[in-house]
This record gives C-alpha cells, sequence and structure tokens, in this order.
C-alpha cells in the first residue's frame, strides 16, 4: 500500500528537520560567526552579526604557527588509521568466519573498553609514556590513537565481514582459491565499501580525539586539538582567536566528511539496506 | 573418472549427531540424488563430499584416493549453491573464469573456454554483466558455467533450482539432465523436491535423520520401498496406509496403496467413501475421500471422471500392487 503522503506533511516535516540540523549545526555556525568578530565584539554578548574581520586568522597564523599540529593530525590520523586496519582486518576476519566459543565475549570485552573512563587510566598511560620517552612523540601518539579506537574499529569490520554470505566464499574455496587468493581476490573487493568507511570514521574519530593528544603531547607532536586548546589559556580567553584556530582545525575534516558523505552513509547502513 | 566412495562416514556438531554412520557408492557418470526431509543431513552430507566441512570419522574416497582430509579444491570437485554465491563484484565472464584463473591458466585458453561454456549455457551477450544485472535462472546458469569450465571429476549440487518459479524450474531441469548426458560427468544433487529426484537420478539416495534410508533407481523406490519412510517420502500424492482390520487380514501392520491403483467407480466397488476435497489439474484429478471403515483416503483419477465434494464413490485396490508393511515399518515381500 502506498503511503498518502500530504504536501502539508512534507512541509511540515521538512521545516521540523531544518530546525533540528540547525540547532545541530548551530554550535559550528557560530564558531564561524565570532572567528570573523573582533575581540570586543566577540565577549559582547550574543550576536549573529560579525564585523566581518579576518584578523584573528592573522594573528592565529603568525602567534602558533598552524601547519606543524595540522600535519601532525594527518600524520596522527592518518597513521593510527592504518595500524588499526592493519590489526583489525585479520582479527575481525578470524571472528567473522571461524567463530570459537568465546568469540562473542572477545568482542564484548573490547567493547567494554571503551566504557572505561579515559582519565580512569591517565596516571598510569602517562607514567608508561613518560617512562618509555613517548611523551610529546608522534610515535606515542600514534600508538595511543589506534589502541584507543581498535575495539570500535574491530567491531565495525566484523559486522561488515559477517554480511559476507560465506558461501561465495565456500565458493571460491570451491574454486581452487587459497586463502590469499580468497582474501585477495574475492573477500576484500566485498568488503571494501565497509573497510572505506571504516576508514573514514576512524580518520574522523582520531582528528577529533582531544583528552589524550592534549594531555600527551606539548610542543613536537602536538596536533590540532592542542593546538586550539592553546588559545584558551590562563592569560584570557580570546574567544575570536580561539573560534578562528577551532575553524581552521575542523575544516579539513569537515570538508573530507562532506567528500565522502555518500560513502559513510553507505558504510553506516552497509546490511540494513541492501 | 569421478567416482566417490563413503565409507562409515559420520558427523557431530557439538553434541547433535547429524550424521551417525553412512556407506554409499557413487559410480563415475552416475546422476545421484539426495532427498529426505528438511534438516536429514543433505547439504552436510553433500559439504563433507566438498571439503567445506571436516568429517567426524570415516573416510572419503575420490576415484579409489583417500580424500578425507585433502582441501576442497585439492578434491577435483565443482558445487553449485543454491544461493547461487556468484562473485557480485565481478562480470559474468570473470566468474567464469575464476576457477581458471585460480589453476593458472593461461589467458587465451581462459577465453576460449569461457566462451564455450557460454555458447553451451545461453549466456554470451550477457558476459560483461555484474550478476546482480542477471534474472535467477541466468544466474544460476552461470552458477553452471563456473562449474563446467574446469571439468571437475564430479559435480556437486545444493537444491540449484529451489529459488526459481515453477516454469523455469522445469526448464532448467532438462537443461541439467541434458548437460550430464553431453558430460557423462558424475553429478550429485541434492533437493526435496521429489519431482526433480524422479526425472532426473540415475539413483536416490533416501535420507532421514542422517540415516540411509534406501538407495535405488527412481522406479525401484516407487515400485518396492523397502519401509514406510520411503513408501510416505516416494510418490505425490503420498501413498495411504491402511492400519487395522483391512491390514490384518492381509498378515501386515500397514498396508499401502498409491493413489493411482485404486480403481474408481461411480457405482459399485470395495469401499466407499465420500469425496471431501476434489482437486482438478486437468489431465488428473485427487480425491481427498473419507472411507467408511477406513479412514481419509487420496486417489487420483482421470480428468474426465468428474466427482465433486460430496459425491459418493466407490474404490477397488489393485491387490497386485498392495505394499505391507510389519510392525517395525519393514515391507514385507512376497
Ligand atoms: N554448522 C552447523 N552447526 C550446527 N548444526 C548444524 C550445522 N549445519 C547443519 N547443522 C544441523 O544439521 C542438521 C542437518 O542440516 P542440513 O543443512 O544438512 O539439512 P538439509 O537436509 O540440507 O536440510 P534442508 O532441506 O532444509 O536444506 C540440521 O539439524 C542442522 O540444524
Ligand atoms: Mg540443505
Amino acid at each position: 500500500m502506498a503511503r498518502n503522503v500530504t504536501t502539508r506533511h512534507k512541509v511540515t516535516a521538512t521545516v521540523f528537520a531544518w530546525i533540528v540540523a540547525l540547532i545541530i549545526f548551530f554550535p559550528i555556525l557560530y564558531t564561524l560567526i565570532t572567528s570573523v568578530k573582533t575581540e570586543p565584539e566577540a565577549i559582547a554578548g550574543f550576536s549573529l552579526i560579525p564585523s566581518g574581520t579576518f584578523e584573528n586568522y592573522v594573528t592565529v597564523q603568525t602567534q602558533r604557527d598552524y601547519f606543524k599540529p595540522f600535519m601532525n593530525s594527518v600524520v596522527l590520523a592518518v597513521g593510527s588509521t592504518i595500524l588499526a586496519l592493519i590489526i583489525a582486518i585479520p582479527s575481525a576476519w578470524a571472528m567473522a568466519f571461524s567463530p570459537t566459543k568465546r568469540t562473542k565475549d572477545i568482542l564484548m570485552w573490547m567493547l567494554s573498553t571503551k566504557m572505561m573512563p579515559a582519565v580512569a587510566v591517565l596516571v598510569p598511560i602517562y607514567l608508561m609514556f613518560r617512562d618509555f620517552g613517548l611523551l610529546d612523540t608522534r610515535i606515542g601518539l600514534t600508538v595511543m590513537l589506534t589502541l584507543i579506537n581498535l575495539p570500535i574499529v574491530v567491531w565495525m569490520l566484523y559486522t561488515y565481514f559477517r554480511e559476507i554470505p560465506g558461501e561465495i566464499l565456500e565458493a571460491a574455496r570451491m574454486d581452487g582459491a587459497g586463502l590469499w587468493q580468497e582474501i585477495v581476490y574475492v573477500l576484500t573487493p566485498m568488503a571494501v565499501p565497509g573497510i572505506a568507511s571504516t576508514l573514514l570514521l576512524n580518520i574522523i574519530l582520531a582528528w577529533n580525539e582531544a583528552f589524550w593528544t592534549i594531555r600527551l603531547s606539548t610542543t613536537n607532536a602536538a596536533p590540532l586539538t592542542a593546538f586550539i586548546a592553546s588559545f584558551s589559556s590562563p592569560q584570557g580567553l580570546f574567544w575570536a582567536k580561539l573560534s578562528a584556530a577551532s575553524t581552521m582545525a575542523i575544516a579539513p575534516i569537515l570538508i573530507l566528511g562532506w567528500f565522502s558523505q555518500k560513502q559513510l552513509v553507505r558504510g553506516l547502513t552497509f546490511g540494513a539496506v541492501k | 573418472m569421478g567416482s566417490i566412495t563413503l565409507r562409515q562416514v559420520s558427523k557431530v556438531f557439538g553434541e547433535a549427531k547429524v550424521i551417525p554412520s553412512i556407506d554409499l557408492e557413487i559410480n563415475d557418470g552416475e546422476f545421484v540424488v539426495f532427498v529426505g526431509p528438511s534438516g536429514c543431513g543433505k547439504s552436510t552430507l553433500l559439504r563433507l563430499i566438498a571439503g567445506l566441512e571436516d568429517v567426524s570419522g570415516g573416510q572419503i574416497l575420490i576415484d579409489g584416493k583417500d580424500v578425507t582430509h585433502a582441501a576442497p579444491a585439492e578434491r577435483g570437485l565443482a558445487m553449485v549453491f543454491q544461493s547461487y554465491a556468484l562473485y557480485p563484484h565481478m562480470s559474468v565472464r570473470k566468474n567464469i573464469a575464476f576457477p581458471l584463473k585460480m589453476a593458472k591458466m593461461e589467458q587465451s585458453a581462459i577465453d576460449k573456454k569461457v566462451e564455450a561454456a557460454a555458447r553451451v549455457l545461453n549466456l554470451t551477450d550477457y558476459l560483461e554483466r555484474r550478476p546482480s544485472q542477471l534474472s535467477g535462472g541466468q544466474r544460476q546458469r552461470v552458477a553452471i558455467g563456473r562449474a563446467i569450465v574446469r571439468e571437475p571429476s564430479a559435480f556437486l549440487f545444493d537444491e540449484p533450482l529451489s529459488n526459481l518459479d515453477a516454469a523455469l524450474r522445469g526448464t532448467m531441469r532438462l537443461e541439467i539432465s541434458d548437460l550430464h548426458h553431453q558430460l557423462k560427468t558424475t553429478m550429485v544433487y541434492v533437493t526435496h523436491d521429489q519431482v526433480e529426484a524422479m526425472t532426473m537420478a540415475d539413483k536416490i539416495v533416501v535420507l532421514n535423520r542422517g540415516n540411509i534410508e534406501q538407495v535405488g533407481s527412481p522406479l525401484d523406490l516407487y515400485k518396492s520401498p523397502r519401509n514406510l519412510f520411503v513408501a510416505g517420502f516416494i510418490g505425490s500424492p503420498k501413498m495411504n496406509f491402511i492400519d487395522g482390520a483391512y491390514a490384518q487380514s492381509r498378515s501386515a501392520r500397514t498396508a499401502g496403496i498409491r493413489p493411482e491403483h485404486l480403481g474408481l467407480s461411480k457405482d459399485s466397488g470395495t469401499w466407499r467413501g465420500t469425496v471431501k476435497v476434489a482437486e482438478h489439474l486437468g489431465a488428473d484429478t485427487f480425491l481427498h475421500l473419507d472411507v467408511d471403515g477406513i479412514g481419509p483416503i487420496t486417489a487420483r483419477c482421470d480428468g474426465e471422471f468428474g466427482a465433486y465434494h460430496g459425491d459418493t464413490v466407490y474404490m477397488t485396490p489393485d491387490e497386485s500392487k498392495l505394499h505391507r508393511f510389519d510392525d517395525k515399518g519393514l515391507a514385507i515381500r512376497g
């Protein structure tokens, strides 16, 4: 039965959707607006009309170099994602295609580590980083980001792999494919959409991760999250500059997200809608 | 060559003994059909032969060679799955070529073989399409094409036609039988459709709860079922089973008479019954009757007979076609 959608319903739904979208997007919008205000304007109170100055961007760039934290962010996000995929693809593959009695428990245990508050392990991790000389190093942070996102990556890949019908892999086995040929010619091409969206999501998560990156870095390895944070300094709040820094920090990931929208949505709803 | 021998093959899943112990001989070039109710272990048995499942006990020999522990690819068998199991990211051409590519055959030889297979299966116009752009019947033909290019020593089919509609099933049935006559390769075919079993098989293996109830040619099974299970399973509509005085008078626990072995008349006969439901199929009519002193009986009669709900009909069972079974459900011969 076709559903009876009247124009009035459609208009109401559209208006409602726009309102919700605007509420969700508003903080980002306000950051954008604030970034083109002068400092006095920024603290003057709520206003949607800026004077339109780009001074903040210039100041931010001259006070602190944007390029270095940007590169750090790229290295950390991409590096940790690749590292996580290298570990997670074989593990998810094993769990999806030759599960044992404990597979479900292991998956639950992995997920449970994400439920623990990060602060709880701050001190031991900080001390470990200090003793191994990993503080403020790209390697240390990359490993840290890999580890904190690994459970999610494994879970996502596991769910995607489970969607691949086992009979297709069995057909490949019958057709004479060895384990590697099965992975290379059959499994991977079929898993590409899932792997791609896992990759994108993990890059976004790693890019935005602020708790550990801020605490375990100072200057050399500091990514854009630390760059933003450095503008909320004890000398006072520079809201306009903070907003300009934030805008610069989120812009790359926003652009990436925009262009990969389709892939992300397809990946995240994989299996739900065939 | 493609003879397959099973020696005391068993399969246990956790606690469940799905296949207790099976001995079976499949000769080279034979078309063997496994039939049985859902869950009786047909697919499991086929997968054991394929090597997709490890045996829990026993031995599997192909052409006299022990392959019990060999990987699927080493057994030289090809399988066609119920879900077709085509590679969705490859064109029809690449799908059919895949086993040859795995065998490291030269590209020019691959092309020749793929094209020959496509011609046999009427797929030439579809070689560049993806599986998702094909109809069910075409997909099934691609799956068969992928199986035949390798020239396996035997084909394994797991309910290959059950996703197709009735008309297409009929055509594909003929195509597979035809293919068997052309290739003369051993085929092991799983189905629960007994029309497929009866029409295609050289040899039918009736399975029940992981045990072989009977092995024989379709007509063997039809004419002399070994026990109640086979008698009830082979033949459509089902054989009528009659207990009580009638069976005892023929010194049996249960008597069996097929619906087509009842002579029908409007005015005289051994049994008198009332028509409950009449199924008119055109050429034939199936009458579901309530017979005095006997119980419910199904009879098959000519489409011209003209009996309807509520009519009284007389029946005379053809005693020479009567089946008799003892207390254990085994057929009494002679
Ligand atoms: N991997 C498995 N783990 C546990 N039990 C299984 C497994 N595969 C099959 N079984 C069980 O083995 C029995 C036989 O299954 P099988 O698939 O061989 O039946 P089948 O005869 O092919 O049935 P159908 O006609 O429905 O396809 C079933 O009871 C099933 O639940
Ligand atoms: Mg089955």
